[in-house]
């Protein structure tokens, strides 16, 4: 029996990967690209016209927008703020749509499943322009000044509502994934659909698609640009801006794709982690 | 006689064009355990989730102590407390520990308070020999294990039926008799049973009656012993040859 030398440290058991293993796992694609948008930031900070451009677009000159209670300051604010809020309209409403989908209510099936198919079969930029220039302007006409809702409120509400029937399919496609056997457990035990559903089908189902759901919201994040097209001072449109009014359309529409990248670069990095943490909890 | 606590009257059930079963007649009085044997595809399974109305029938009518589940002012989930059902494949629910299996039922159905229904869960899983589960996960038990939870889980609703449709079937050999012999104490304690299960052992120790099925219908309906010595029925014949070996 050979005896190993005292103290001679385990070998770990990721030593055991080969070099070119290694090398697969780890995240070089981020580190390339964290590099590249820090060489970027130093190098647009090192001039005057990007250093304007990124300014105008974070930090604007003037006036500040109330969106649902939040007070919104700068176009990467908006962003951010467009973003959360139509995720969550989406998260919340597309659950309930999923859920619909399911039912053996023709009322609830068919009602659910022909927004859904409007909502995807128009595109998400027809949907959001139709909302800005005819719901909204239409509403506001019928009810006069006591209308509550601003342009900006009305492009995050058709945002979110728009991104719910995507979300409401991933929902879907959770819950006809738990096997039949458990909702028959549960109704064999005399709990009712919606009982069965709340305590042993959704916290499964949704379980299952914590990360397509995290996906979608990166999706939202670079769809928030659609936006700009009713003037919503999100990024691009505060992009837009500073490009018609000095015509630095290079300074002025990368410093946007810089923002983007930093925001999605972001997200998707917390969505890994989500991930990751999910699929060793399951 | 006494009014049976399941009456099965007339029943058929369609599937499409496939027949699953075809005007079954049955009374099943209180206290009694009946096993029921039938080649595959013979409608045992059926039956017996016609019992609790998982299944719809075609035809035919099944009564609960006299309570008709087909009627329109009948309340099915209630009826349903008082049913239990034991499930081939466990149907644990995953991601509730073994404890929370075992109360959700009785909290969101029964309504009982927190420490009753604990109490509850934990007494049963002691019947059931494993007290020291409770805070684990169905994935991390055996099958036999599984099976066990499913039965206390089903019992805690305090159903005055069992019902149980090849509760070993899926099991490993040595982890059946864990099963069968919590179903067995389950018998003498008087709890009205029907069982699809095709362990003889088990339906020679704790059945009063035993039924084979075939193409939908009952074909015997007789004692465990008159059955194996004296099957009436050339098909009931060929089906022990082919079960007893
Ligand atoms: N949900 C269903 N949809 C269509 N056909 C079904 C359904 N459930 C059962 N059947 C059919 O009904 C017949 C009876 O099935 P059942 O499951 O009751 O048989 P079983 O006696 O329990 O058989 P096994 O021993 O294989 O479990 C079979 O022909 C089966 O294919
Ligand atoms: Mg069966």
């Amino acid at each position: 029996m050979s005896v190993k030398p005292e103290g001679s440290p385990k070998p770990a058991v990721r030593s055991r990967l080969t070099f070119s293993e290694q090398m697969r796992h780890f995240p070089w694609w981020a580190v390339i690209m964290i590099a590249g948008l820090a060489i970027a930031f130093v190098a647009m900070m090192g001039n005057p016209q990007y250093r304007e451009a990124l300014n105008f677009i974070v930090r604007p000159p003037t006036s500040t927008e109330m969106a649902f209670g939040i007070e919104v300051r700068n176009g990467l604010m908006m962003t951010l703020v467009t973003t959360i809020v139509a995720y969550l309209i989406a998260l919340i409403f597309g659950l309930l749509l999923g859920v619909m989908r399911v039912s053996k209510n023709p009322i609830l099936f068919h009602a659910s499943t022909l927004y859904v198919e409007l909502m995807r079969g128009v595109p998400m930029l027809v949907l959001i322009i139709w909302i800005g220039f005819v719901v909204v302007p239409f509403l506001r006409l019928q009810a006069g000044d006591a209308f509550p809702l601003t342009n900006v409120q009305g492009a995050i509400l058709g945002l979110g509502f728009g991104y719910a029937a995507y979300l409401a399919e991933v929902y879907r496609s959770g819950i006809e994934s738990i096997s039949h056997g458990q909702m028959e457990a549960a109704r064999s035990l005399g709990m009712g659909y919606v009982q069965s559903m709340r305590y042993v089908i959704l916290p499964q189902a949704i379980r299952r698609v914590v990360p397509p759901l995290a996906n979608d919201l990166v999706a939202l994040l670079k769809d928030s640009a659609l936006v700009s097209v009713v003037a919503v001072p999100e990024i691009l449109q505060m992009a837009r801006l500073y490009v018609s009014r000095t015509f630095r359309a290079f300074e002025g529409y990368n410093s946007a794709a810089f923002l983007y990248l930093v925001l999605t670069l972001a997200f998707i990095i917390v969505v890994r982690l989500i991930e990751r943490r999910w699929r060793s909890n399951a | 006689m006494p009014d049976p606590i399941i009456r099965v009257v007339e029943l058929h059930k369609h599937f499409g064009r496939v027949s699953a079963l075809n005007g079954v007649n049955l009374e099943v009085q209180q206290g009694q355990v009946v096993v029921i044997i039938g080649p595959s595809g013979s409608g045992k399974s059926t039956l017996l989730r016609c019992i609790n109305h998982l299944e719809k029938p075609t035809h035919g009518h099944v009564f609960i102590e006299g309570v008709d589940l087909e009627a329109k002012s009948t309340n099915i989930n209630k009826m349903r407390t008082e049913i239990g059902m034991v499930f081939q494949q466990f149907n644990l629910f995953p991601h509730l520990t073994v404890l929370n299996n075992i109360t959700l039922a009785q909290k969101v159905v029964r309504k009982r308070g927190k420490e009753e229904r604990e109490q509850v869960a934990r007494q049963l899983l002691e019947r059931v020999g494993i007290p020291e589960k409770a805070d684990a996960y169905p994935g991390q038990l055996s099958g036999g294990q599984q099976q066990r939870v499913a039965i206390a889980r089903a019992l805690a609703m305090n159903p005055k039926i069992m019902l149980f449709d090849e509760p070993t079937s899926a099991l490993d050999p040595e982890m059946i008799t864990e099963v069968l012999d919590v179903m067995q104490d389950l018998a003498q304690t008087g709890m009205t049973m029907v069982c699809v299960t095709h362990e003889m052992g088990f339906a020679k120790a704790a059945a009063n009656r035993i039924i084979f099925m075939d193409q939908g219908l009952i074909v015997e309906d007789t004692t465990p012993t008159d059955l194996y010595e004296n099957p009436q029925h050339e098909r009931t014949r060929l089906f022990l040859s082919k079960i007893l070996h």
